[in-house]
């Protein structure tokens, strides 16, 4: 498994990128399918994109987008039966998809690692912090249970856990919520893994809080030289870390680039929409909101041609009501900017500059 | 503390029905020492047992001295002679007129000695099957194991015991008797005259604690904390067992704690159908024979061991769940 | 929601004592001293060992028209507030006088004229509609339990009321499951309007929702202000959302408001350094003003237990300007500068109130430290 094929990786899939040297993660075409009593439900549906070394990826979309689906699938983490997994999903050459899943588990936690939304539920309750941070790192590393605390220790004292000798003995239910995010960053980065994923890493956090793990993150980003998949809801917590930007809607990526340009120049209907439906602190205060119409799709009865197109204010701007019938794919709308949309990119910029932009 | 009160409570009560409820049914005191002399007794040794047995105190007084001959033993007089009944004493059976609590202690070890033997047996295999089915779920082993369960939940005691022992004492005779051999004397001999009840007690049981683990399991395995375990690269039977089982078992413990020592009291139907001499037989005995005395040492040794065991439980849940030890 | 409501406001004065007595005119809820304790009993006996001081003691009017935002991060007490000032809960201390008419501690009888006019919109539209009842019974209860007949017929208002709130009316008899998130905290706010209330409490009533229907429900709000004359009483952590949803701010620290202000003062100079550092963590959505690091102030820990909350100003544990006062006396709240008043011995842009106090606290140099150059810009 360990030798790359060169071939598979540059294989057909004409959205993606061509891939570069230092791209440590690499998805292809990724498609997780569930069966359920009500029918399939096409959770991510032929996402592509590229993680660097150093580098943070934003998957940003609400709920049911799939962002959290894409990256349980990179760590190979659904195993039920009524779960259909194809694609690709390159980490550091070695495809995963098709790998003997015990090859994969030996990777998880040691090569990628993961951090979750909800510390106190994401935690065991039964065992002590420590004892879960060792476990981490004895799967790994053949280590006496003294060396592999002593570890524990070191990274509570490295994520900032006050007194972690002491506090290594403590249960998840006696730490408070910005300090089970940190041992769980702790846990996670026990093994030194070169790809992290932080799932709504501070949504259930305070804004103070969440600003103390944000710097924690980049800090150890810094020092790691990890690369990092951060997937939110909040554009602002995307603008704070990312350096590329995936939009996830109804489980395909409809919008892809660097994230200052997908921020400045966004080119689909929908980021149009995120933008405008929060209210910033940085902007003078707006009198009104411009909410996206209707709730996000359900994704066992997708909507046909473009997704997003019983939301969108342009659905009828692309003749021969194109928007209703055809899948839209992604095409290159800048240097490394994707976007998903049948309206042609004089429109789109059009529109976006003098329809969208001053009104942010 | 309280379970000592609850013990106290539990007597208590026991003690207002089994002495009180008569009375306001109309039985006077004189009828109930007739009871225990027999009916062609002449006036005055009624009287003079009511005496004995202070049935004509007042009723606090009696149950004052119920207790007292608890905790401190007690001295009756029969006519002439005059006995002690050393603690605990539950006085004499209205039937025998021999002391209670002596026969009881000849019957507990073998009530208890069904009990731990088909305790082992469920647990390990209600357990193991509700895994199982829990793992492989809407997977014809979940489907068949679920379906014994059913019927394992469905089927009286006295169907499959008797099944059992038509099977495998008289037809095929594996074994030759069911009875009772002190654990002291030979622990083999022990293990394996009570095999018969002791499986088709666990029968019932298995089936219920195999649903009990399998909901658990189903609950556990979907939990956050799993996927993080998962999340680690742990092996999946570590996930299982260390992560998910580990939860899955707390709400069994408790449930267990309970079965556990309800049973030692009443397995009345296992040890009729194989007719073991426990205490369960002992009181349905006792009570078709309204011998009261009985009927409350019975009660209030089962009381006993309830208590004592959700005791037990309650340490045992804080050694498992870290939350409770702190709150 | 609009400007021009608080700028109306007279704030020549200055003085806190004139200012509320000229305003008190328009006050729809009083609220003085409120406090919530919870107690913690433990043992056999149930004694009680503590309290979880919850809210204590906090001083605020709102005025009719008006939207009161109410910020702080969990644990602040900014629900439990939320709770009092509808009396779901009984305050332990304190007044709340609702219409100039006191109703700290009214019976359950006597609340029922006050439960028409004081209603509440909670955060979990999952939880808080019983699944068993269509939407119709849900929005329609609230005339069953008051006694009310509203004209027409109360079928016909409470599809108004849908319409109002932007669902269709032919779904009168569906069941909360039917409907997506943003629905059902529409059904909720319709339910909150069937009586015609004067104040609506809204405990985090955008945090559950999806980005897009949080503008959604954020601007419907807004519309039943301008239509209905609704007044407000608008509880989040999220600092955005209430920025642009409130006339007024209260943030709230440990069971106490430290600082209330108008909304653009808060947010173009906060006074409170809590304030300060609450507003400097909100991310913001423009990759260009990353790395601008030193904007941001992290405060250290975690926010003190409010079961035994610090003495003296209750910041002082984490702020960058402490000193020997805060430690020792409770700063009280008061207007510094027209209407915006805070409870701080040395308010940032503004002009220290106890300038004769300079030793820091070794804690507060340890915080100034790590925060480099951006506390300490204000001397």
């Amino acid at each position: 498994m360990s030798k790359l094929d060169k071939a598979a990786l540059g294989e057909p899939d004409t959205t993606a990128p061509s891939v570069p040297d230092d791209v440590f993660l690499s998805v292809r075409d990724l498609r997780i399918h569930f069966d359920t009593d009500d029918g399939l439900v096409k959770s991510v549906d032929g996402v592509s994109f590229d993680v660097r070394k150093g580098k943070t990826l934003g998957i940003v979309g609400e709920s049911g987008s799939g962002k959290s689906v894409t990256s349980l699938g990179v760590m190979g983490l659904h195993r039920s039966a009524r779960a259909h997994v194809s694609g690709e999903v390159w980490l550091d050459g070695q495809e995963l998809i098709a790998a003997d899943p015990d090859e994969v588990r030996r990777l998880r936690g040691r090569k990628m690692a993961m951090i979750f939304q909800d510390p106190l539920s994401a935690m065991h309750p039964y065992y002590s912090v420590g004892h879960q941070i060792v476990e981490a790192y004895r799967v790994h590393h053949d280590v006496s249970k003294k060396v592999a605390k002593q570890r524990a220790i070191e990274m509570l004292d490295r994520v900032g856990i006050p007194e972690p000798a002491k506090r290594v003995d403590g249960y998840p239910h006696e730490f408070s919520g910005g300090m089970r995010q940190r041992a769980m960053i702790a846990m996670a980065l026990v093994n030194n893994p070169e790809l992290l994923i932080a799932d709504e890493p501070t949504t259930a956090l305070d804004v103070t809080v969440q600003a103390q793990i944000l710097d924690l993150i980049h800090d150890l980003q810094k020092e790691f030289g990890s690369a990092v998949i951060m997937i939110t809801h909040d554009l602002g917590v995307v603008a704070e870390m990312a350096d590329d930007l995936l939009v996830m809607y109804g489980g395909r990526c409809v919008e892809r680039g660097p994230a200052e340009d997908v921020f400045s120049e966004p080119r689909h209907p929908y980021t149009w929409g995120l933008l405008g439906s929060m209210p910033r602190l940085d902007r003078e205060e707006t009198d009104r909101l411009i909410p996206i119409k209707g709730a996000p799709p359900s994704l066992i009865n997708l909507p046909s041609g473009c997704a997003f197109h019983p939301r969108c204010p342009y659905a009828d701007i692309p003749k021969d009501n194109v928007t209703r019938t055809v899948r839209p794919e992604l095409t290159e709308v800048g240097g490394s900017h994707w976007a998903a949309c049948h309206m042609s990119q004089e429109q789109r910029e059009r529109i976006w500059t003098e329809e969208i932009a001053p009104k942010l | 503390m309280g379970a000592v009160l609850l013990l106290l409570v539990v007597s208590a009560v026991t003690f207002a029905i089994f002495f009180l409820v008569p009375r306001l049914g109309g039985q006077t005191a004189d009828q109930l020492a007739t009871q225990y002399v027999g009916k062609d007794a002449n006036p005055e040794s009624v009287a003079a047992i009511k005496k004995n047995l202070g049935l004509d105190q007042p009723v606090y007084e009696q149950y004052w001295n119920f207790i007292k001959g608890l905790v401190a033993g007690a001295d009756y007089r029969f006519g002439p002679d005059a006995t002690h009944c050393s603690a605990p004493c539950f006085g004499y059976s209205f039937k025998s007129h021999i002391e209670v609590w002596p026969q009881l202690e000849q019957r507990i070890p073998v009530s208890f000695s069904l009990a731990v033997g088909a305790a082992v047996i469920w647990l390990v295999s209600g357990v193991t099957t509700g895994v199982i089915s829990a793992l492989r779920k809407g997977k014809p082993i979940d489907r068949i194991s679920m379906f014994i369960a059913l019927a394992g939940v469905s089927l009286p005691i006295f169907f499959t015991g008797q099944i059992l022992l038509a099977l495998f004492v008289y037809e095929i005779p594996i074994w030759d008797s069911i009875d009772y051999v002190p654990f002291t004397e030979n622990p083999a001999e022990w293990a394996w005259h009570l095999m018969l009840p002791w499986i088709s007690l666990a029968f019932l049981f298995s089936a219920l604690y195999a649903r009990l683990t399998r909901a658990g399991m189903l609950e556990t395995m979907n939990e956050d904390y799993i996927r993080t375990a998962r999340a680690k690269g742990l092996k999946e039977t570590t996930v299982v067992t260390k992560h998910g089982l580990r939860s899955a078992l707390t709400p069994i413990v408790t449930i267990f704690g309970m079965d556990f020592g309800t049973l030692v009291g009443t397995a009345v139907l296992t040890e009729t159908v194989f007719s073991l001499q426990g205490i369960g037989a002992y009181s349905v005995q006792a009570i078709k024979d309204n011998d009261l005395p009985i009927v409350m040492g019975v009660t209030l040794v089962a009381a006993f061991f309830i208590v004592f065991c959700n005791l037990i439980v309650d340490l045992v849940y804080a050694a498992i769940d870290p939350r409770v030890r702190y709150s | 929601m609009s400007d021009d409501k608080t700028v109306s406001e007279p704030d020549t004065s200055g003085s806190t004592l004139t200012k509320d007595t000229t305003a008190d005119g328009d006050v729809l809820l009083k609220v003085t001293g409120l406090q919530k304790h919870f107690p913690i009993r433990k043992g056999l006996l149930q004694r009680q060992t503590g309290a979880v001081r919850a809210v204590d003691g906090i001083d605020f009017e709102v005025r009719k028209g008006e939207t009161l935002g109410v910020v702080g991060e969990s644990g602040c007490g900014k629900s439990t507030m939320g709770r009092l000032i509808t009396r779901l809960l009984e305050p332990t201390g304190g007044q709340v006088e609702f219409e100039g008419k006191d109703i700290t501690h009214l019976g359950v009888g006597d609340l029922r004229p006050m439960r028409r006019d004081v209603q509440m919109i909670f955060q979990d539209p999952y939880s808080s509609l019983n699944p068993r009842h269509t939407i119709g019974t849900i929005v329609g209860a609230p005339f069953k339990l008051q006694g009310v007949e509203p004209e027409g017929g109360v079928k016909k208002e409470v599809q108004r009321l849908l319409s109002v709130v932007g669902l269709n009316p032919e779904h009168y008899n569906r069941y909360p499951h039917e409907f997506s998130g943003g629905q059902r905290q529409r059904i909720g706010i319709a339910r909150a309007l069937a009586l015609s209330p004067k104040l609506v409490v809204a405990d985090e009533p955008v945090s559950a929702l999806d980005v897009s229907i949080q503008a959604q429900v954020v601007n419907l709000l807004d519309d039943l202000q301008q239509e209905l004359g609704l007044t407000y009483v608008i509880i989040a952590h999220d600092l955005s959302v209430v920025r642009h949803v409130s006339d007024r701010i209260a943030v709230m620290y440990l069971g106490k408001i430290v600082e209330l202000a108008d909304r653009d003062k808060l947010y173009k100079s906060p006074m409170h350094p809590y304030s300060k550092a609450l507003l400097s963590a909100v991310p913001i959505p423009d990759p260009k003003r990353r790395g601008v690091k030193s904007e941001r102030i992290l405060l250290k820990g975690d926010v003190p237990s409010p079961i035994a909350p610090p003495s003296g100003c209750r910041f002082h544990t984490r702020c960058w300007k402490a000193t020997e006062i805060c430690k020792t006396t409770e700063p009280p709240l008061v207007e510094l500068r027209a209407g915006q008043r805070v409870a701080c011995h040395h308010p940032e842009n503004f002009e220290d109130q106890q300038p004769q106090d300079t030793k820091l606290l070794t804690s507060a140099k340890e915080a100034a430290a790590e925060n480099g150059g951006a506390a300490t810009v204000e001397k």
